[in-house]
């Protein structure tokens, strides 16, 4: 192995944080469908739950940063800053680096969204959330596509621990909300529940 | 500035945030949704009640300005 | 008092008796249906425009026409609200919803007297400036009805000066809410919403809108004609006019009558000894029967006993049966109406409706010592915390059978009931089941 050279030093870092951003991206989600109405991390209070969700988005940002300027700077291979957020546009393998754009543009909506969420409205707020479920995958898909450390080895490991944990996470959540009555069914059902109370029958009572 | 804090009952879907963040102001009934005192929120709670609003996963919060 | 005409059975008009306060007013004088245009322009004449926005405001702030839907609201402080706010852009909504079940006034008065509202319609529509009109009824009523014939018919001889849209309403006691109201002639279900903005700042479309009950418009139309010195010639100084009155006897009948408001209550209902009355509906109280035979029907008098007119509803509960479980049955309904949309209401109905059906003994069996607690414990637990006021008026009328039934609530604690009959009295029609029961 040759001495390290500044440029081997940044292709390094570029893997090392794109690696940081898929686990955290992967907390962010996994803690973004756990915020749900009246359910509890054990030992956590919700508002640590949202926070903690929060906190880790933004951290995410500062590494996807130094993950594309890492990327940028290394003069290895030719990658533009443009590319970084324009999709498709780079020389380098143009498809998988452009899914990295893809998912990093819609990590910026999201972002940008949810730190104005006060006055953009409730509405508007959610429909642009459910973007997530599209940036995650398609980070997964960049990450596994444009690099070949993490299609076998360790760093495969940690890629699909992240995706069975998402998963898990998710199909948790869909559990819940299939149980969840449609709101017309609300009060009926609650209605029929209504044991009859619990007292004891007397002979000669009314 | 006197503000209340109400809260869209619609809206509201009984995540519990809000109490939480303002045990002073903000108690859940049995059933898990929010309980607000009728009071305006004194100043030195402003930040913690701006915060509550923001924070809320339905958005269900608000602070209005009282006449 | 003007002749009682059957309600919903539409058998033949009673012969009238000599009235002397100008009644009956809204209702045609039987054997004289007014339901044909013919037959109401020679009653009342064309409808007398008067040319420009809020022209009329003057007269209705000086007759005090109050809101009939229940809230007496006054109807010319709407008008300015919305006719300032509109700009000429105003939507204005007849409501025919009558989701109160014990109701049929607004019924009556469509079959009957369907164009008295629709002059009504068009005179707000002009005071508030409003480029378009609506009718919300309740599709049962819609299709008993021949509206869509008048609304032609009216149109096309140029007595309406704008088209009149009708809107089914589903059979909901929400339905007539105010903003379940805009919900559903804006194209979606008729839910209640989350206000403010209030619906005459912000209602169908984003505009203005003007939302009165049907017999407030006919009113408005008689008042347009006549004058308000003619209008506050019926009635009392502080509330002035005559209503509808949906009257329900101990003996089963339903009848719908106009009175003057401040009219004995003893000469509407047949009051025998030991018959509590309800009044206001099923938001509405119970009277004791020691007070009710010296009422008389003003909300100056009712007030002090907790009680209000509301949108006329009068039942007499007969002797022999439960108070409490009619009651207890007319929660069950009021809980399975609920729109199942705020968390305090749909988890406190349920459970106050189930409580008082214990109560009631409607188990067969004695009820829970802690139900009473249970009870006063919901319903301040529900009270103001929804985005409308379903939970309210059900607290309210379930408080009141609580006083004023309190002698039987002692008796069903240690399991015994004073009712000779357990045939069910009040009506409770099935709930919605599924969401497409809200539009």
């Amino acid at each position: 192995m040759h001495g390290i050279t500044s440029s081997t030093a940044l292709w390094y870092a570029s893997r090392a944080t794109g690696v940081v951003c898929l686990v955290l991206l992967s907390a962010v989600m996994i803690l973004g469908l756990l915020v749900n109405r009246q359910g509890r991390l054990p030992g956590l209070p919700r508002f640590a739950v949202l926070g903690l969700h929060r906190n880790l988005s933004l951290l995410a940002v500062a590494f996807v940063a130094l993950h594309v300027i890492s990327a940028v700077a290394d003069s290895f291979v030719s990658i533009s800053l443009a590319a970084a957020v324009i999709p498709f546009v780079s020389a380098y393998q143009p498809f998988w680096l452009g899914l990295g754009a893809v998912s990093l543009d819609l990590m910026a909506a999201l972002i940008v969204t949810s730190l104005l969420r006060r006055f953009i409205g409730r509405r508007t707020w959610r429909i642009v959330h459910w973007l997530a479920y599209a940036s995650w995958p398609v980070a997964v898909a960049h990450s596994m596509g444009s690099s070949k450390d993490m299609q076998s080895g360790p760093l495969l490991g940690l890629a699909v621990a992240c995706i069975l944990a998402v998963a898990g996470a998710l199909a948790w959540r869909l559990g819940r909300a299939r149980a969840e009555a449609p709101r017309a069914r609300r009060v009926p059902d609650l209605m029929a529940a209504q044991a009859p109370p619990r007292r004891l029958a007397r002979a000669g009572d009314r | 500035m006197m503000a209340r804090l109400r809260v869209n009952p619609i809206a509201c879907s009984g995540h519990g945030l809000c109490a939480e963040l303002l045990p002073e102001l903000i108690t859940l009934d049995e059933w898990g949704y929010p309980v607000i005192a009728d009071q305006p929120v004194p100043a030195r709670l402003g930040k913690q009640a701006r915060r509550a609003v923001t924070d809320c996963p339905a958005l269900a919060l608000r602070l209005a300005a009282t006449r | 008092m003007s002749p009682a005409l059957p309600g919903p059975t539409m058998a033949s008009p009673v012969t009238p008796a000599p009235d002397t306060a100008g009644l009956p007013r809204l209702l045609p004088p039987a054997g004289k249906p007014a339901d044909d245009l013919a037959t109401h322009l020679g009653r009342h004449g064309p409808v007398p425009y008067r040319g420009g926005v809020g022209r009329l405001i003057p007269d209705v702030r000086a007759a005090g026409l109050t809101g009939r839907g229940g809230a007496a609201f006054p109807t010319y402080r709407k008008l300015e609200a919305v006719a300032a706010a509109g700009q000429g852009r105003a939507v204005v909504v007849g409501n025919a919803a009558e989701g109160e079940p014990a109701s049929h006034k607004d019924e009556a008065l469509l079959r009957l007297a369907p164009h008295l509202v629709l002059d009504g319609l068009q005179l707000a529509a002009e005071a508030a400036g409003a480029a378009r009109a609506a009718l919300y009824v309740r599709r049962d009523v819609y299709a008993a009805t021949r509206l869509d014939r008048h609304l032609t018919q009216r149109l096309a001889s140029g007595l309406d000066r704008i088209a009149v849209e009708v809107v089914p309403a589903p059979p909901r006691f929400l339905a007539g809410e105010e903003s379940a109201l805009v919900s559903r002639v804006g194209g979606g279900a008729a839910l209640p919403q989350f206000t403010p903005p209030r619906v005459f700042e912000r209602g169908v479309d984003g505009r203005p809108t003007l939302v009165q009950n049907v017999e407030t418009l006919a009113h408005l139309a008689l008042i347009a004609r006549y004058g308000p010195d003619w209008f506050r010639a019926a009635g009392t100084p502080e509330e002035p006019g005559t209503m509808l009155c949906t009257l329900r006897q101990a003996d089963g009948s339903v009848t719908v009558a106009e009175a003057a408001i401040g009219t004995p209550l003893a000469s509407l209902l047949d009051l025998g000894p030991g018959t509590a009355v309800l009044v206001g509906g099923y938001h509405g109280a119970w009277i004791p029967a020691a007070h009710a035979s010296g009422l008389w029907l003003t909300n100056t008098m009712l007030r002090p006993l907790g009680a209000f007119l509301g949108a006329g509803v009068l039942a007499a509960l007969p002797a022999d049966r439960c108070g409490l479980a009619e009651t207890a049955r007319v929660a069950r309904y009021l809980a399975l109406e609920s729109a199942g949309q705020c968390g305090p209401c749909l988890n406190g109905l349920p459970r106050i409706a189930a409580a008082l059906a214990d109560l009631a003994g409607l188990g067969g069996r004695r009820p829970d010592p802690r139900v009473l607690a249970d009870l006063s414990r919901w319903a301040g637990l529900v009270e103001g915390r929804g985005a409308c006021h379903h939970p309210d008026g059900t607290v309210r009328f379930i408080r009141s059978a609580l006083r004023v039934f309190a002698p039987e609530v002692r008796q069903h604690q240690q399991g015994r009931c004073s009712a000779r009959s357990s045939v069910p009295f009040l009506p409770a029609p099935a709930g919605p089941s599924t969401d497409a029961d809200w539009s």
